[in-house]
């Protein structure tokens, strides 16, 4: 055995061993920063593939629905305002829509704490929602139903409350 | 060359052994977001009440205060507001049920942070602080009283304040137009009193009445909760303190917060900066000995539609577009059946006994009943059962213990004038 094969298997046991070892003194750090989530699986977690997108075309592609909330962030525990934009697939804004508000937490199996309605109508397809408060973090749902023109469709936002 | 890949390989092992073990936060990312929303310092500022045009005038705060303690502002003349609100015991009694010159059939509730809840009273029967000060007021078994019984009172002791503040007081001294006890209170005789004035007579005396609660309003909006060591302990954990960090919390109190925030769900609806939701929440609290069934929000909301006292009444200087809690409440549904509002858990140790009419006398009482998660007895609990160790319920414990820290107020403001 030559001083270089030497130097090769020292090396690939040193490796071993530091990885080894890293391992598992790293174990208890990494542990729960990556595996506490995939642990605590089962009914109380969201779908994977929650969709949050804040702009997504109704159940029957007769509307497209965006929301934004008129404060920064979308509050914990106080009531707050939205706007809502709808427009037809080709971007034409839908005037005068009637609107419903309705939503809650499937994993709770409970409705929304307020009853949030469409108060006024701004103009260029856009929708004033007041009375949105929600009061517990996780997973939401905010439902729609539009009827304009004689032809109604839902659709249903998910958002994350952290 | 040997030797230097063994030298390499112990001083790498040992740089991460010692990387592995310095100190560092026992909490992820996002259980590190959760706690800072529990945090004190996450509080918002004091939120305007503009439903009272004096809740932010210092004279108005300084008359509430005197208000607040006097005892003529009762039947009996032994009972005001500080006789269930002590500042002593967190402005709370020690009582299952309130005692003024009668029984109530409800806990007294905190007032320290109420400014911070739209809602007052566990069924939110009341949306400020100012008409939910004169509730009690006009109830037979607290203070007893009726509104010009108060007017009378404020005309005759307080006159020279009153009118600094609110401006001039009308005169009342005429007793065949203001009767000594009239009011829309269950007494028949001070209600039959009330009837038989005229409307504008009656606004007259509505009008001082009201300007009391917002006095008293005024003061109360000054009594903030105070840092507890879990704030401690979070700020030291925002400023990668691990040595402070360590060194505010036992492990048992770590642990009862972990399960706070994680398998014990309490934070569910004891969330934000004052541990409650100020929601309404059925959580199958059993009935009060000897008390009749409670329907809590579903009687309350009534109360609140009905009260002439709402955001939306004569009497509130708020615009419609302040009033968007009570334009969009839930008015009806199962959901409100027995359902009661989340109590603050920032000096919780320190106000037993606990929930609506105070029917568990310790916290482990309380515990052990959101681990069984019974049915309730009316509408549908929320609850599920926990599942939780007897060793768990003792760390809970534990860490509700450390969300003592008093009151965040000038001391002028935590005894009688």
């Amino acid at each position: 055995m030559n001083k270089q094969t030497l130097a090769v298997i020292a090396t690939a046991a040193v490796t071993t061993i530091i990885v080894i070892v890293g391992f598992i003194l790293l174990m208890p750090i990494i542990g729960p920063r990556f595996l506490h989530p995939m642990m605590m699986g089962g009914s109380e977690s969201a779908p994977a593939a929650l969709d949050t997108a804040t702009s997504r075309t109704t159940d029957n592609g007769l509307f497209t629905v965006s929301w934004r909330s008129d404060t920064d962030a979308v509050p914990l525990n106080q009531i707050h305002t939205w706007t809502l934009t709808v427009t037809t697939p080709d971007g034409a804004p839908v005037e005068n829509a009637e609107i419903s508000v309705d939503g809650g937490m499937p994993q709770h199996g409970h409705g929304l704490p307020t009853s949030p309605q469409v108060t006024e109508y701004l103009g260029n397809g856009e929708y004033r929602v007041e009375g949105l408060r929600f009061q517990m973090t996780g997973w939401w749902e905010v439902k729609f139903n539009i009827s304009a023109d004689g032809q109604s469709d839902s659709i249903t936002f998910n958002l994350t409350l952290r | 060359m040997k030797k230097f890949f063994l030298f390499a390989g112990i001083a790498l092992v040992a740089a991460l052994a010692y990387w592995a073990f310095l100190p560092r936060s026992p909490w992820t990312t996002e259980e590190t977001e959760t706690l800072r929303g529990l945090w004190l310092g996450s509080l918002s500022p004091l939120p305007p009440d503009p439903s009272n045009r004096y809740a932010d005038d210092p004279r108005a705060a300084e008359f509430g205060h005197k208000l607040f303690f006097d005892t003529r502002f009762s039947s009996s003349g032994d009972v005001s507001c500080g006789t269930c609100h002590q500042p002593d015991l967190m402005f709370n009694d020690g009582l299952s049920l309130a005692e003024g010159v009668g029984t109530t059939d409800r806990k007294t509730m905190t007032v320290i942070g109420t400014a911070y809840s739209p809602w007052q009273f566990w069924d939110g029967r009341k949306d400020s602080q100012w008409s939910q000060a004169l509730g009690p007021l006009e109830s037979a078994v607290e203070h007893g009283g009726a509104r010009t019984m108060y007017a009378h009172l404020i005309a005759e002791q307080y006159r020279a304040e009153y009118e600094s503040i609110f401006g001039p007081m009308p005169d009342f001294s005429d007793r065949s137009r203001f009767p000594a006890l009239a009011g829309p209170v269950d007494d028949p005789a001070a209600r039959t009193a009330w009837d038989a004035m005229s409307p504008e007579d009656q606004d007259a005396v509505t009008q001082v009445f009201v300007n009391i609660g917002k006095a008293i309003a005024a003061y109360e909006r000054l009594l903030l909760p105070a840092s507890s060591r879990f704030d401690q302990y979070v700020e030291a954990m925002l400023n990668q303190d691990w040595r402070t960090m360590n060194n505010t919390l036992t492990e048992d109190e770590v642990a009862g917060l972990r399960l706070f925030i994680g398998k014990a769900e309490c934070i569910q609806c004891h969330n934000g900066a004052l541990f409650t939701n100020n929601d309404f929440h059925n959580t199958g609290v059993p009935t009060g000995q000897g008390l009749p069934l409670d329907m809590g929000r579903a009687t309350g909301v009534q109360a609140l539609l009905n009260d002439e006292f709402n955001c939306l009444s004569q009497w509130s200087e708020a615009g419609e577009s302040d009033c968007a809690e009570l334009r969009f409440l839930v008015s009806e549904g199962e959901q409100l059946e027995g359902a009661f509002k989340p109590s603050t858990l920032r000096n919780i140790a320190e106000t037993a006994p606990y929930m609506h009419a105070g029917q568990f006398a310790t916290l482990e009482e309380v515990l052990r009943h959101y681990n069984q998660a019974p049915d309730s007895p009316i509408g549908h609990t929320e609850l599920e059962p926990l599942g939780l160790t007897d060793g768990e319920i003792a760390q809970l414990i534990a860490f509700l213990r450390a969300l003592s820290g008093g009151v965040n107020a000038d001391p002028k403001w935590l005894q009688a004038p």
